[in-house]
């Protein structure tokens, strides 16, 4: 049985408007499905369901707006299924884009904030170390969780808005101190610190790490202390893409794993395993379905969302290729945030960009927007996410490598 | 493990409840509807994946739990609507993707696929190919066609 509070009943009943109610109905639907016995304040939220662009999806975003529900608590949006501000130049189908523009009207006008990235906790509105939120979009999960140490679950596309909307999600699961313990120990042996500083090395561990625990809280000892938030992000989007998970310890890094012990809440792992060079070099190649000299169509990188870090980076890699330009062939976009486009407006870095064939791409993700043309064959990326959904979304065969190994090859024109 | 052409009974808990009947299609990997399934087609589209092209439509689709994409629930709505569904989905784990998918397209269209949990040692005795039937209270039927003794069917 479900308990409700007062003030729940009240939102059942309809006493907050017929979109409060239809969103608590669905927050208390979900619940007694899952058998949860009752309900929690959450004070923050990050909507995933604004992505996809369906004709579901936009019938029930504009249901509930058409309802007048509002969300009760500040609330981020992840990418969206359109750049909003550059579609027309990306040839982007005009009545998709205005379903889209529809879609994204529809939750804007329910008080969302127009972040419009997969990546918000490089963003704006931070979590705050313990804090109890819903986010939606699996990376924001994992980031959230592990390196903020925010409270949060895997909220599925709907239910992320209708926690939003109630201020309400089932109390259970990452909320709950008790199953945040660690259970699986990756042991990184034998791997130079100079390797962990290659952007791929992130994507590749996280990718084994999923693949091995699946839906366990994975423990990492033995990562370089010089980690930064961009390598943390692409180690949970990849972890979070090929297992399932939602929230990891690094000991001496994240917030929860001072030491082994403190991860493990006093006990022991239930299994330890090694990351040796060669298991790095097995996921790398596991992540790679094209061949080497394959005919290269585009590089897609961002993703999750390019931070500044990441465009300047990026700009090295391109100086350093002493290349004025990608084969004609190739294309080579990045996806970005407005957040941190902004940062890179007015910088010098842009006319490098430009020059060197770069297509930025703000507000959304190739996987939701049509931005590729239907010939393309081969792309590449340095995401363990990208590379690991690209073959079954995209319908295209991947290569994975490092940043600089993408912009050598987007000169070369093959991977 | 059983005995040839004997219906097999589970009881499994109605998470989403309703009743449905079909043969079975049955993973032991963790599969995300996201990246997975192709809401036009019903068909499995992770590369990765062991029943990869298999087609989900009207099966009774047994897979242990969601993994990956939050996304999972907006697939599963969608595939409702265009009439690619599952029969039926039935976990050895609770998957609220699945749960909400169902719920929301009950609130939008009336219609839902329901979703069964079993144990996970019930769940490993599901083969790809059975015949299902779900009652409402969960119970589950399965008749399994008589194999040869080459052990093909």
């Amino acid at each position: 049985m479900l308990h409700l509070s007062r003030n729940d009943q009240q939102m059942l009943e309809g006493h907050f408007g017929p979109g409060c109610q239809m969103a608590m109905r669905i927050v208390v639907r979900l619940a007694e499905a899952c058998g949860v016995p009752e309900l929690m304040d959450v004070t923050g939220a990050h909507i995933d369901g604004c992505g996809l662009l369906s004709e579901s999806s936009l019938l029930f975003a504009e249901t509930l707006a058409g309802k007048g529900a509002k969300v009760s608590i500040p609330t981020t949006l992840s990418m969206g299924p359109l750049d909003l501000q550059n579609w027309r130049k990306f040839n982007i189908d005009p009545s998709f884009a205005q379903k889209a523009i529809r879609q994204g009207k529809a939750y804007e006008s329910m008080g969302c904030i127009p972040t419009w990235t997969c990546a918000p906790y490089q963003s704006y509105l931070t979590p705050r170390f313990g804090q109890q939120i819903a986010w939606g979009e699996s990376n924001a999960v994992a980031y959230a969780n592990s390196v903020l140490g925010a409270r949060t679950n895997r909220y599925a596309d709907f239910h992320d808005i209708c926690a939003a909307i109630t201020g309400r999600v089932p109390r259970c699961g990452l909320h709950l101190q008790e199953n945040r313990k660690g259970q699986v120990l990756f042991q990184i042996t034998d791997i130079p610190a100079e390797a962990m500083q290659g952007d791929d090395f992130y994507s590749a561990l996280g990718y084994l790490i999923g693949v091995r625990t699946l839906n366990q809280i994975p423990i990492i000892v033995g990562m370089s202390a010089g980690v930064t938030s961009d390598n943390l992000k692409a180690l949970g989007a990849a972890a979070a893409s090929s297992g399932s998970v939602m929230l990891f310890h690094a000991v001496g890094i994240t917030p929860e794993a001072a030491t082994v012990d403190q991860a493990c809440h006093g006990d022991k792992p239930r299994q330890v395993i090694e990351v040796t060079p060669q298991d790095i070099q097995r996921a790398r190649n596991e992540l790679s379905t094209a061949a080497k000299t394959e005919h290269l169509d585009a590089v897609i990188l961002g993703c999750p969302h390019f931070s500044f870090d990441e465009f300047r980076q990026l700009a090295e890699c391109i100086r350093a290729s002493r290349a004025e330009h990608t084969a004609s062939e190739t294309r080579f976009i990045v996806k970005t945030s407005r957040t941190s486009y902004s940062l890179i407006e007015n910088n010098e870095m842009l006319d490098l960009f430009e020059g060197f064939g770069v297509e930025i791409t703000l507000d959304t993700c190739v996987f939701h927007t049509p931005l590729l043309a239907p010939e393309t064959k081969v792309i590449m990326t340095n995401s363990g996410k990208c590379a690991y959904y690209a073959p079954g979304e995209l319908g295209v065969k991947v290569a994975f490598g490092s940043m600089q190994q993408c912009v050598d090859s987007a000169v070369r024109g093959c991977v | 493990m059983i005995e040839n052409g004997k219906p097999i009974h589970l009881q499994a808990r109605a998470v989403i409840p309703g009743s449905a009947q079909g043969e079975a299609l049955v993973t032991n990997s963790p599969l995300s509807f996201w990246g997975g399934i192709c809401s036009e087609t019903g068909e499995i589209i992770d590369r990765r994946h062991e029943k990869s092209g298999r087609i989900v439509t009207g099966k009774i689709f047994a897979f242990p739990n969601g993994r990956g994409s939050s996304t999972s629930s907006a697939i599963l709505l969608e595939c409702i609507r265009a009439g690619t569904a599952p029969a039926a989905i039935i976990n050895s784990q609770v998957d609220s993707a699945m749960a909400l998918g169902s719920i929301v397209a009950d609130e939008l269209y009336g219609k839902s696929v329901p979703v069964f949990l079993l144990s996970e040692a019930d769940f490993s005795g599901l083969c790809d190919g059975d015949f299902v039937h779900i009652n409402p209270d969960g119970r589950i039927d399965i008749s399994r066609q008589r194999r040869d003794p080459n052990g093909s069917q």
